[in-house]
């Protein structure tokens, strides 16, 4: 294959990327984004995934089996931390216009512009070998896919004239292509949405293709995953790879690397850049928690197979394992699918570059050249109107200047090592900002004094044990500095310092590295109180949750003129773009226009925001006070902010607790309130009731006195007939307002209760002779069923007497003549005493089942039949059982007779009722 | 913003359920030779314990 179809695909393939990239910018200036979507996010991170993953991962499987793992499984593992982690991240982001890693941290320990710096260059200098890798593998790839169809691997670039070397002008082409994804413009809050786009198609391309790689081995070129496993298990040199221990891969070693990926995944500029920056909506990382580490388990799981197949397939030949996704494909005659291969690693290689790139670019612009810049070249940055220009040439110097940095350490460095090592000085380098990070979104203490010292230490740890040393193997450094160090000591081997032998250089430099971090950064903060600036800052980072929190203008105090502000803004942005973001600023707050503005500490902490995003929060905070007067707060008085805002949320919180039992008293008063219109209902009720219950003796006493008083004339059979109904009915009237009164005092609890003991027994037949002359006038059968003995009860006798007799006076009242039958039985239940009344009267709808148990409802139709009782009895019955514990109830079907049925617990009530007398 | 620290927490024990699973002395019970199913044991189950993290997660969070 020649080297100019191979090129000819590349920038194919890269024009489209770029194409992507367009569209996704056109689409996010028309207000319709087109990374919206979780998957778009998640995808998005997984950038995380370069040619280490898609060539690297592969050769370290083949010298060390599971040794490859860690990588992924530190991030699959650490997404679990994200919900709250990166979400604070992220909001912290959002609302300090946070456009970078260097920052975020300089932000953090109050605005430092010479933290800042230093993040940038440990920054720079750490990710520089990452850069490297990249560059050495699409060289090593493309040059290997030139020779096909035979395997040639390539020569040491060493041999070839820099200016001859095609990395280097792979390298001059990735530049050129960021350059034209990335800074185009400038953008007010750091975004790249077409960028993001592109890469997260790109992750997909090197996601397909890989898989389509594994498909190919595990089952075009071997039977499956099991052929290839037993193959290797029958063969002697390479079975150890099947179990922990190959290659270096210790328990100790593992977990170092793990801890080590876990904190790159979060700390690389690039994952920085795409999981914070390029947010677009927090609710994005809901799916991508799960989201992205399924794309590293899916990338992951063909590692093994092609690593081992690669090993049986090239046994003894000296291909380099790192290329054998490419040379597998190449040995079985599929030339297109190596071309494809290279497409992929090409695409895993141009993300990984161009979001890298353009975080340390933004980072080495707004962290290191500007407040140089601002220092020293005052005067000239004055003279100028509209700097926007200044920053992106800035940037774009910054993004050749890193790359070729990445080609320079390639030349001196990059031959000597694998892929993964490579990578891993990277993120050794990166697990430095942890401390810094971590600690300053958790913990208020932390000062910039203490920040800088951590990380210092850390990073010049990282640089003597690492960094340095890959250069003496590389040969660029006298090979002797691995022995003894630069003092000619054993004690200060950088692979064995103060002695620590037995872990392999990552983990060692890892500790290390971390202890003098870690240390240097707590006992430096403990040293002192965090000042003004400090604590202001500290506290927006770490209650960025919280609601009341101390708005950021909180801190700010003194004048300013917006005369002042707008044109400094328009400086670095432009003045429409400026315009335009006050304008918007300006109908936020309900004013009118942008000059009415009050030039007040909202104002200007909103400029500072606006500044942030363009230039980094730490120069912004430098360009925003030269032109505004100010006056420095107290440490005092920020404590007062801090305290006051404490105390409002004190308040609020009482303020919330009593407002809920406001609310629940409320809803008592108002069920209560119900409860007593009810009862009020019930009272009128009851009385127009009583009143018309009481007007229907009366009324025919009335008329039949009238008459004899009025008729003389009247002979004695009829007076008889007359006095004796108006006696009748004053019986009745005499019965109704006795048991109105016994009603009202069983209800009132004024009842008198006789208790004594009491045999239902008795309590039956007692009620059955009382009533027998009614059923003989009526002609109606009654049949007793009692058992022999029942518990003695404490009761009052006439009272259950009253309950029985009325049932049974009911019975008889509704059975037909002559015809009727009555049973009562007593029988003894688990639940205690029962009494059922049954009749073969015409029984109860299901509604007339209901009614019956009200006051003054009575069976029958009280509208044609002439009433047979006072409509109280039922009633006052159900009192007297539920009195003593128990219940009263009806079965019945319509025509075919009713049961009315009473139950007394024994045992249980009387003794309620012997405390209670 | 995403309420819910419920939801949160159980990642977190997500997290620490895979930090135990995954590393010594767990690991080392997995690590005897032989095969199940032609796949080297531990293989299979550092693959496992990955993929069970993974749907523990999003169970954890779409349900």
């Amino acid at each position: 294959m020649t080297g100019s179809v191979i090129v000819a695909a590349s920038f194919l393939y890269l024009a489209f990327l770029f194409a992507v990239a367009y569209f996704g910018d056109k689409r996010a200036d028309a207000g319709r984004s087109l990374i919206a979507s979780p998957t778009i996010y998640a995808l998005s991170l997984a950038v995380y995934c370069t040619t280490w993953t898609y060539y690297g991962s592969v050769g370290r499987a083949a010298s060390s089996g599971l040794g490859f793992a860690p990588i992924f499984l530190g991030p699959t593992l650490v997404v679990g931390l994200w919900w709250f982690v990166m979400l604070k991240m992220v909001r912290i982001g959002k609302t300090h216009r946070i456009t970078s890693i260097a920052d975020f941290i300089a932000s953090r320990y109050g605005k430092s512009q010479l933290l800042g710096g230093l993040v940038t260059v440990i920054a720079v200098l750490g990710v520089i070998p990452y850069i490297a890798l990249q560059l050495k593998a699409v060289s090593t790839s493309f040059s290997i896919l030139t020779h096909y169809p035979a395997i040639v691997m390539p020569a040491k670039s060493e041999t070839v004239p820099w200016l001859a070397d095609t990395t280097l002008y792979i390298a001059l082409m990735m530049a050129a292509f960021t350059i034209l994804f990335g800074t185009r413009h400038l953008d007010a809050t750091e975004r790249h949405e077409g960028m993001v786009a592109a890469v997260a198609f790109e992750s997909l391309v090197k996601l397909v293709i890989f898989v389509a790689v594994g498909l190919f081995v595990t089952f075009g070129l071997f039977d499956g995953f099991g052929d290839i496993f037993s193959r290797v298990a029958e063969d002697p040199s390479l079975r150890h790879l099947m179990s922990m221990g190959a290659g270096g891969n210790s328990f100790g070693n593992w977990f170092a690397l793990t801890l080590l990926s876990m904190l790159a995944v979060m700390f690389l500029p690039r994952q920085f850049q795409v999981a914070v920056v390029e947010n677009v909506n927090e609710n994005h990382l809901r799916r991508a928690i799960w989201l992205f580490p399924l794309y590293l388990l899916l990338i992951n799981i063909f590692v093994l197979p092609i690593a081992l197949g690669g090993l049986i397939h090239f046994a003894g030949q000296g291909v380099d394992a790192d290329t054998f996704v490419l040379t597998l494909p190449m040995a079985s005659g599929h030339g297109w699918l190596a071309l494809l291969v290279f497409i992929g690693g090409l695409s895993a290689a141009t993300g990984m570059i161009i979001v890298e790139t353009i975080a340390l670019s933004t980072m080495v612009c707004n962290d290191l050249v500007m407040p140089v810049l601002l220092r020293y070249r005052w005067l000239a940055l004055q003279g100028r109107e509209d700097l926007s220009g200044l920053l992106l040439g800035i940037r774009r110097c910054a993004i050749v200047l890193i790359l070729l940095l990445g080609y320079l350490y390639f030349r001196l460095a990059g031959e000597a090592h694998a892929l993964v090592s490579i990578g891993l000085i990277s993120f050794a380098a990166v697990a430095q900002f942890a401390p810094a990070m971590i600690g300053g979104m958790y913990w208020r203490g932390g000062t910039r004094p203490g920040a800088l010292a951590g990380l210092s230490c850390g990073f010049a740890v990282w640089l003597y044990t690492l960094l340095l040393p890959s250069f003496a193997k590389s040969g660029w450094l006298p090979i002797e500095f691995l022995q003894g160090g630069v003092l000619g000591t054993e004690l200060l081997r950088p692979y064995e310092l103060f002695g620590l032998k037995g872990l392999d250089p990552i983990a060692h430099s890892l500790f290390w590295s971390l202890l003098a971090n870690i240390g240097a950064y707590l006992c430096v903060s403990l040293m002192r109180r965090p000042n003004a600036r400090e604590a202001g800052q500290a506290t927006l980072f770490v209650d960025v949750f919280k609601q009341s929190r101390p708005a950021g203008d909180a801190f700010w105090r003194g004048s300013a003129r917006i005369g002042d502000l707008l044109p400094l803004i328009g400086r670095f942005m432009g003045p429409e773009r400026a315009r335009a973001a006050f304008a918007d600023y300006a109908r936020s707050r309900g004013v009118a226009s942008v000059e009415a503005l009050p030039a007040d500490a909202g104002l200007v902490h909103f400029a500072e925001t606006t500044l942030a995003g363009a230039i980094g929060s730490a120069s912004a905070r430098v360009m925003v006070a030269s032109v505004v007067q100010e006056e420095p707060l107290g440490l005092d008085e920020v404590m007062n902010i801090l305290d006051e805002a404490s105390q409002v949320r004190a308040y609020s919180k009482r303020l919330e607790l009593k407002s809920r039992e406001l609310e629940a008293a409320t809803g008592e008063l108002r069920s209560a309130n119900e409860r007593l219109k009810e009862l009020d209902r019930l009272k009128d009720d009851f009385m127009s009731s009583v009143t018309h219950e009481l007007r229907t003796p009366l009324t025919s006493i009335r008329a039949f006195s009238e008459m004899l008083l009025d008729d003389p004339r009247i002979d004695l059979a009829e007076r008889k007939r007359f006095l004796g109904i108006i006696v009748s009915e004053t019986e009745r009237l005499t019965r109704l307002v006795n048991q109105v009164l016994d009603m009202a005092k069983i209800e009132s609890g004024h009842a008198d209760w006789h208790n004594g003991e009491v045999s239902l027994i008795e309590v039956v037949e007692q009620a059955v002779a009382s009533t027998s002359q009614l059923f003989k006038d009526k002609d109606v059968a009654l049949t007793m069923d009692l058992p022999e003995s029942v518990p003695i009860m404490l009761a009052d006798r006439d009272r259950l007497v009253q309950v029985v007799l009325n049932l049974l006076s009911n019975a008889v009242k509704f059975v037909a003549r002559g015809e009727g039958q009555v049973a009562i039985r007593l029988c003894q239940t688990e639940e205690g005493l029962r009494v059922d009344v049954r009749d073969n009267g015409p029984g109860l709808t299901q509604q007339e089942q209901i009614v019956v148990f009200e006051k003054f409802r009575q069976g029958g139709n009280t509208m044609t039949d002439k009433p047979q009782g006072t409509g109280l009895g039922l009633p006052i019955s159900r009192q007297i059982v539920e009195h003593y514990g128990g219940r009263l109830w009806v079965e019945s079907v319509a025509g075919e007779g009713a049961c009315f049925s009473f139950l007394l617990p024994c045992g249980k009530s009387t003794e309620s009722l012997e405390e209670a007398g | 913003m995403i309420k819910a620290t419920l939801t949160g927490q159980r990642l977190v024990a997500v997290f620490l359920l895979g930090c135990v699973l995954v590393n010594y002395p767990v690991l080392s019970v997995f690590n005897p030779e032989g095969a199940w199913g032609g796949i080297p044991v531990l293989y299979l189950y550092v693959f496992g314990v990955w993929a069970a993290v993974i749907a523990l997660m999003a169970w954890i969070i779409e349900r």
